[in-house]
C-alpha cells in the first residue's frame, strides 16, 4: 500500500512538469499566466506550433538535427562495428592494449577537448555546417558503441565463421554476411544510444554553429526562447516538438532504450 | 587435449577416412590465416582510428599543451609552464574556486540526496509490485529527453509572475516565500540542482532496479522464511549485494557533477554574480568569451584529471570494503 502510493507520488513528480509543458504548448497566455494554469487548455491553440514551425524556424532545426543526427550513427555504426570485429575476433599483437585505449575515452569528458576540435574543425574549414557536429558527435559515441557491441560480439559462435571460412567466404564477406546480420538486435541498440545522445548535444551545437542555416534543434530552442520571452505557448509548442521524436521512439523501444543505457554503465 | 581428441574423432568420423581429417586441420589453418590478414584488420580499424585519434588522443594532448601557453588564438603565444594553472585557482575575476566548490556541492547531494531516492524507488520496485514496467518506463521518461529541453521547462517553472512554483506559493498563501529562484544567489544553486536531480533520480533507479532484479531471490526467500523484515533484507542482503552497481552510481553521480555544463548553462549560465558557476561553465567563458585560450584549456585539464581521479578513488575505496 505505502509502496505503491510512494510510487504513485514519484511518478506524479517525473510527469507533472511534462503535463505542464504539454498543456502549455496549447494555450495563450492569459490560461498559462492565471485563469487556468494546470487544467486542460479551454481553447486549443495548435497556432502555437504552426508559430513555432515556422516563424521560429523549428522545421528547419528539426530536419538538421535529424541529418546531423543519422549521419553520425552510420558513421559510429560501421566505424564501431568494424572496429570491434577486429579488436575481437581478428588475432594480432596489441589488440588488447588497442581495446584498452578505445575504452580510455568513455571516462574523458567531451567538453575537455572542444577547443582543440574547435581549432582542427576550422583549419579544415568545416566549422557551420553538418561535418562540424557530425565528426566530434561521432568520435564521442565511438568508445561506447564499440563496447556494446564487443560485449555482443563476443557472443556470436566461432564455428559461424568457420563454416563460412569454409564455404569461401574472404574477411569481408564474414564481416558483411555472417557477422552483420547477426549484429542486427546489437545495432538497434547502438542507433537508439547514439541517437539519444547526438539528438541532444548543446555545448558542441553551440559554440561550432554560429549559421542557422545549420543550427540544430536544441540551439534552435535557445534562440527561440530568447525571441518569444514574453509567448510562452510557441516555445512550449518547441518544446514539446523537441521532445516528440525522442518519445516516439522511447515508446517503442523502451525496453531496449533502458537496457542499452544501463549496459552501457555497467561495463564502463 | 581431450577437446582436440574429440575434435578430430568427430571429423574422423564424420568423413569416415583419413582424408577428410587432413582436409578438417587445412580449413582451420586456412581460418587462422583469415583471421590474420593484415590488410583487413587495418581497413577494420582505420575509420575508428582515424576518428578517435583525430577527435579524441591529439586534443587531448593539445589541450595539455596549451594549457602551458598565454594565447588568445590570434596573436603568437608565449609558453608560461604552470602559471594558468596558478591563475585559475588565485585570479579573483575568473571565479573557479567557487566553480569547484559548487560542483562538489552538486556532487555530495547527489550522492547523499538523489541516490539514496533512487536506491529506494529501486527496492521498492524490485519487489515485483503490479505495473512495474509502467512504473520503471515513467521514471525513465526525462532521461532521455534533451537537457536544453527540461532546462527551458524549468526556467518557466521558476518563472517568478507565472511559474508554477510561485503561483503555488501564492495559492496557499505562503506569497512571502515566493521568490526569483534563479536570480537569487542564495537560492540560485539549489534551484539548479533540483531540475538535475529530477532528470536523474530515474537513471540511477533503473541501474540499481536491474541490478537488484538479476541477484537471485533464493537467500531473500530464505531470509523472510527466517523471519527477517524487510527493512533487514534490504539492509543485510541486496543492499551489500548491489555495491558494484552503487559503485558505478557514485562514480557516474560524482563524475557527472564535476562536468555539469548543459542545465546551468540553459538555467543560469553561472549567474547571478557568478553564484551558480561550475568549472565547465567557466571554461567556455574563458576559451569563447574572452579568447584566453591557456587559462580555459587548464580547467579542461582540471575536468579531466578530477573527473579520472574520482572515478579512480571511488572504485579502490568501494574494492577494499568489498575484499574485508
Amino acid at each position: 500500500m505505502i509502496i505503491s502510493f510512494i510510487l504513485i507520488f514519484w511518478s506524479l513528480v517525473q510527469l507533472f512538469p511534462l503535463y505542464w509543458m504539454l498543456t502549455f504548448s496549447l494555450k495563450e497566455n492569459a490560461e498559462i499566466f492565471g485563469d487556468n494554469v494546470i487544467g486542460l487548455p479551454h481553447k486549443w491553440l495548435w497556432s502555437n506550433y504552426t508559430t513555432a514551425l515556422q516563424s521560429g524556424n523549428m522545421f528547419k532545426y528539426l530536419m538538421n538535427s535529424a541529418i546531423v543526427t543519422g549521419a553520425t550513427i552510420v558513421i559510429t555504426v560501421i566505424a564501431a562495428t568494424a572496429a570491434t570485429y577486429a579488436l575481437t575476433r581478428m588475432v594480432w599483437k596489441g589488440r588488447k592494449t588497442a581495446t584498452s585505449v578505445f575504452m580510455l575515452g568513455i571516462t574523458i569528458p567531451i567538453n575537455a577537448v572542444i577547443l582543440p576540435v574547435f581549432l582542427i574543425l576550422s583549419k579544415l574549414d568545416i566549422t557551420n555546417s553538418y561535418w562540424a557536429l557530425i565528426i566530434p558527435y561521432s568520435a564521442f559515441a565511438l568508445s561506447m558503441a564499440i563496447m556494446i557491441s564487443a560485449s555482443f560480439m563476443q557472443g556470436i559462435p566461432r564455428e559461424l565463421e568457420e563454416a563460412a571460412c569454409l564455404d569461401g567466404c574472404n574477411i569481408y564477406g564474414i564481416f558483411w554476411n555472417v557477422i552483420l546480420p547477426l549484429m542486427r538486435p546489437a545495432l538497434a541498440t547502438l542507433s537508439i544510444f547514439i541517437f539519444l545522445q547526438a539528438w541532444n548535444e548543446l555545448m558542441y551545437a553551440v559554440i561550432f554553429i554560429s549559421e542557422s542555416k545549420y543550427r540544430t534543434i536544441t540551439v534552435g530552442i535557445q534562440e527561440l526562447s530568447g525571441s518569444f520571452t514574453t509567448d510562452w505557448g510557441p516555445i512550449g509548442a518547441a518544446l514539446v516538438v523537441a521532445t516528440f521524436p525522442v518519445l516516439l521512439i522511447y515508446a517503442f523501444f523502451s525496453q531496449r532504450i533502458q537496457g542499452s543505457l544501463v549496459a552501457g554503465a555497467v561495463k564502463g | 587435449m581431450l577437446f582436440l581428441l574429440r575434435c578430430t574423432a568427430k571429423a574422423v568420423h564424420r568423413g569416415g577416412s583419413g582424408i577428410s581429417h587432413l582436409a578438417f586441420r587445412g580449413e582451420e589453418h586456412h581460418m587462422d590465416k583469415t583471421m590474420k590478414n593484415k590488410t583487413a584488420i587495418i581497413l577494420f580499424l582505420l575509420p575508428a582510428c582515424i576518428l578517435f585519434i583525430g577527435i579524441i588522443i591529439i586534443p587531448i594532448f593539445m589541450s595539455g599543451y596549451y594549457s602551458l601557453l598565454e594565447w588568445d588564438g590570434i596573436t603568437a603565444s608565449t609558453f608560461v609552464g604552470f602559471d594558468n594553472y596558478i591563475e585559475m585557482f588565485t585570479k579573483k575575476s575568473i571565479g573557479f574556486p567557487g566553480a569547484v566548490k559548487n560542483a562538489f556541492l552538486f556532487a555530495g547531494l547527489s550522492v547523499f540526496i538523489q541516490l539514496p531516492i533512487s536506491l529506494g524507488l529501486a527496492l521498492a520496485l524490485a519487489k515485483g509490485i503490479r505495473g512495474e514496467k509502467i512504473f520503471t518506463a515513467i521514471f525513465f521518461i526525462p532521461v532521455i529527453i534533451s537537457t536544453t529541453v527540461i532546462g527551458q521547462l524549468w526556467l518557466k517553472i521558476y518563472n517568478p509572475t507565472y511559474g508554477i512554483v510561485n503561483m503555488a506559493l501564492r495559492a496557499v498563501g505562503l506569497d512571502s516565500m515566493a521568490t526569483t529562484w534563479l536570480g537569487e544567489e542564495k537560492t540560485a544553486l539549489i534551484a539548479v540542482f533540483i531540475p538535475i536531480l529530477w532528470q536523474y533520480v530515474g537513471y540511477h533507479m533503473l541501474l540499481m532496479y536491474t541490478g537488484i532484479k538479476s541477484q537471485s531471490t533464493e537467500l531473500r526467500e530464505a531470509a523472510m522464511i527466517d523471519g527477517a523484515n524487510e527493512w533487514q533484507i534490504a539492509r543485510h542482503l541486496t543492499i551489500p549485494l548491489l555495491k558494484p552497481v552503487l559503485t558505478v552510481c557514485v562514480i557516474f553521480s560524482i563524475t557527472g557533477s564535476l562536468k555539469v555544463f548543459d542545465l546551468i548553462y540553459v538555467l543560469t549560465n553561472g549567474g547571478p554574480a557568478h553564484a551558480s558557476e561550475v568549472p565547465a561553465t567557466i571554461m567556455i567563458k574563458q576559451l569563447f568569451g574572452r579568447n584566453n585560450y591557456g587559462v580555459g584549456s587548464a580547467i579542461a585539464m582540471f575536468i579531466v584529471f578530477i573527473c579520472f581521479f574520482f572515478a579512480i578513488l571511488i572504485k579502490k575505496t568501494f574494492r577494499t570494503e568489498v575484499d574485508e
